[in-house]
């Protein structure tokens, strides 16, 4: 205990020195003084010490329940070993038990399908951006959730989803509907190209040759004006009508809501399909040991290169939304940001978990959104929020819980529910 | 008596290193024959040759699955190597850690299965019967193992011996005629080695399957090989029934030196 008091009290008096010059230090320059404001010093260094106390004491029953747990681990290996979860485990864990009950599933849905009409236009718009921002994560958590594939350029493949609407719309006059698939498609060939020459590359390389992937297709937009319009972008992107009849602005962007709920359903009944069968499966083996996996008869080009083109065609999907949301597209709105957002979310919400994706967009997206108030101090917060996470759960919030197969399946039904 | 594997004077060099050379391996059916030879001696490059994760620099490898006429598989990929029926294990356990014991022995029957990513999705007829089919047999697989009580638990959680077990149950999910066994018994104790001859000798009987084994614990090999094959620097020095290894002199200095 001393020790630890001990230890706090040298944060805070290193904290104190850091801080020295931009706290306690004014220089008046008409006045040529220097103000010493030594109660800012005070301030600090007692916020430090609780701070720091407070933080060594969860790290330490972190510790401690690590311990237990390895401790039980090696005592219990003979027959099934109970769970020992630490508090926040048990929390999260009855968190997304939670998420499995039929009721509160219909109550969210509902709440979902009722939204837009008790909301204004721009509530409404927050949220479409929200859905899409999952759709994205959940696109992502294909190529690195499942297969282990960190990929930085995934920002890329919705840049390309975007301007496939609005090319096709600007040249072409096609529509959102027939643009839809086409986009997705592309970007899933995209998704292709991308893979053929990464494929013998793994971990930080993949990761550099993926980012850099990234930067090529946004300063090719960037700087091919002729046909892709250059940094000042592609204006006037009509929004999906509704059977050929023109909607007001409100009236299509409730419209545009809808069509990204379905999109985003559609995307969570897919991708949880995908995760229990056998590409699924291949997908977390390729993830777990590459010799193995080929070992075992599974084909790792293929199944790489499906993961990437299965990741990248929600992003092309998503690519589409967006273009018609703001009905103008240019190269500023897919910087390197977009990428790295999407990859906060999978890797906060935990890699391969379907649920922590949509916990983290709402955290990461709609968070914020609503802490305006806050100002710049929101990005201050977002830091503290990684650094506690990292210490606390690197996992991610909700860890890829492994999906129960039914052990005894019935004669006539396998139907498996996770 | 078939033969199943038939390497033709199979080279491996490594850089100026010459870690196999000019080595004769035969394997008839039904048979089960251990591999042994001192550190370094080039026998997991040898298993290496054989599964394609390494392509000799010369010489042959042909196997001929039953049924089916002689292939060489030089420069086949491992994967194609595992789907033509051969299945091997790791020297140092290769299990996919963050899956479930069940998930995988499922992914050792991928191989076996033809059904696409779309068929997932829509759930089609023959994504579900080869579900279906891939569970059953798999529980089939971990009740032999005698790891069905852990099939839902993480393969990394399991203690070291039923990890080696898992392993080569996973291997024998892809359905082979011939199993590579690379030093399966490494680190467990002599109960569970005990234990392991008599599933080896188990699994040969009742899935008709040919094994080949590297192996160290010399009691384990003179209890279940039909034939042991010796190698010392890359290159064969003996192959015959236990009795005939244990008295040759070439086996004896290679093992202990000269006098």
């Amino acid at each position: 205990m001393n020790s630890e008091i001990r230890k706090s009290i040298i944060a805070a008096a290193w904290f104190s020195l850091l801080s020295f010059p931009l706290i306690v230090l004014k220089v008046d320059y008409i006045e040529k003084t220097i103000d010493l404001r030594w109660n800012n010093l005070i301030f600090i260094a007692v916020g430090t010490f609780f701070v720091s106390y407070v933080w060594r004491y969860f790290l330490r029953r972190g510790e401690k329940s690590r311990q237990e747990e390895t401790a039980v681990g090696i005592a219990i290996d003979q027959k099934k070993r109970p769970s020992v979860d630490s508090p926040t485990q048990k929390i999260l864990t009855q968190l997304s038990n939670l998420t499995q009950s039929k009721p509160l599933i219909a109550i969210l849905l509902v709440m979902i399908v009722a939204f837009p009409l008790g909301s204004s236009t721009y509530q409404t718009s927050i949220i479409i951006s929200t859905m899409m921002y999952i759709v994205l994560g959940l696109g992502l958590n294909i190529v690195v959730g499942m297969a282990g594939l960190l990929d930085l350029g995934y920002g890329a493949f919705y840049l390309i989803g975007a301007y496939a609407y609005a090319l096709l719309n600007l040249n072409y006059g096609f529509g959102f509907w027939i643009s839809l698939p086409i986009a997705g498609m592309l970007a899933a060939t995209f998704g292709v190209l991308l893979g053929i020459p990464v494929l013998r590359l793994r971990g930080d390389y993949l990761a550099i040759v993926t980012l850099g992937f990234h930067e090529i297709v946004r300063l090719v937009v960037e700087n091919w004006d002729e046909v892709l319009h250059g940094p000042s972008g592609i204006p006037n992107i009509p929004k999906p009508g509704f059977f050929g009849l023109k909607l007001g602005f409100n009236g299509s962007t409730v419209y545009l809501y809808y069509i990204t709920v379905v999109i985003m359903v559609i995307a969570i009944i897919v991708i949880r399909r995908l995760h229990i069968s056998r590409v699924g499966r291949a997908w977390m083996a390729l993830r777990e040991d590459e010799v193995a996996c080929q070992a075992m008869g599974i084909d790792t080009t293929k199944t790489k290169l499906t993961a990437f083109a299965l990741g990248a065609f929600w992003a092309g999907i998503v690519g589409v939304i967006f273009a018609a949301k703001s009905s103008f597209v240019n190269p500023a709105s897919f910087t390197f940001y977009e990428s790295a957002m999407i990859l906060s979310i999978v890797v906060l919400g935990g890699a391969g978990s379907i649920r922590g994706v949509i916990l983290a967009t709402l955290i990461l997206i709609l968070l914020p959104e609503y802490m305006r108030f806050l100002k710049e101090y929101r990005m201050l917060l977002f830091g503290a929020l990684w650094v506690t996470m990292m210490v606390f759960r690197p996992q991610g919030m909700i860890s890829d819980a492994r999906h129960k197969y039914e052990l005894n399946p019935e004669p006539d039904g396998n139907e498996n529910k996770s | 008596m078939k033969t199943v594997l038939q390497t033709d004077k199979i080279g491996k060099n490594f850089g100026g290193l010459r870690a196999l050379d000019a080595v004769d391996l035969n394997i008839q059916e039904g048979e089960i024959v251990a591999l042994i030879g001192p550190n370094g001696a080039g026998k997991t490059t040898l298993f290496n040759c054989i599964t394609g994760m390494h392509e000799p620099t010369d010489g042959k490898v042909n196997i001929i699955p039953p049924g089916k006429g002689k292939t060489c598989v030089n420069g086949f990929k491992p994967n194609i190597i595992t789907e033509l029926g051969l299945a091997r294990t790791f020297q140092n356990i290769r299990l996919f850690s963050k899956m479930t014991v069940l998930e995988n022995v499922m992914v050792g029957c991928h191989c076996r299965n033809k059904n696409t990513f779309l068929e997932a999705i829509i759930k089609g007829p023959r994504f579900k019967r080869e579900e279906k089919q891939t569970l059953a047999h798999s529980l089939d697989l971990l009740e032999t193992f005698g790891l069905v009580d852990f099939a839902q638990q993480m393969a990394e959680n399991l203690p070291y011996a039923d990890q080696r077990r898992l392993e080569i149950a996973r291997a024998l999910a892809t359905d082979p005629f011939l199993l590579l066994l690379d030093e399966p018994a490494a680190g467990m104790n002599p109960n569970e080695t005990n234990a392991l001859d008599q599933l080896i000798l188990k699994i040969r009987t009742e899935k008709k399957i040919s094994i080949l084994l590297i192996e160290h614990d010399m009691k384990l090999v003179m209890r279940i090989s039909d034939r042991i094959f010796v190698m010392n620097q890359g290159k064969n020095i003996a192959d015959g029934s236990p009795q005939e290894i244990r008295n040759n002199e070439t086996v004896i200095h290679a093992y202990l030196g000269e006098e």
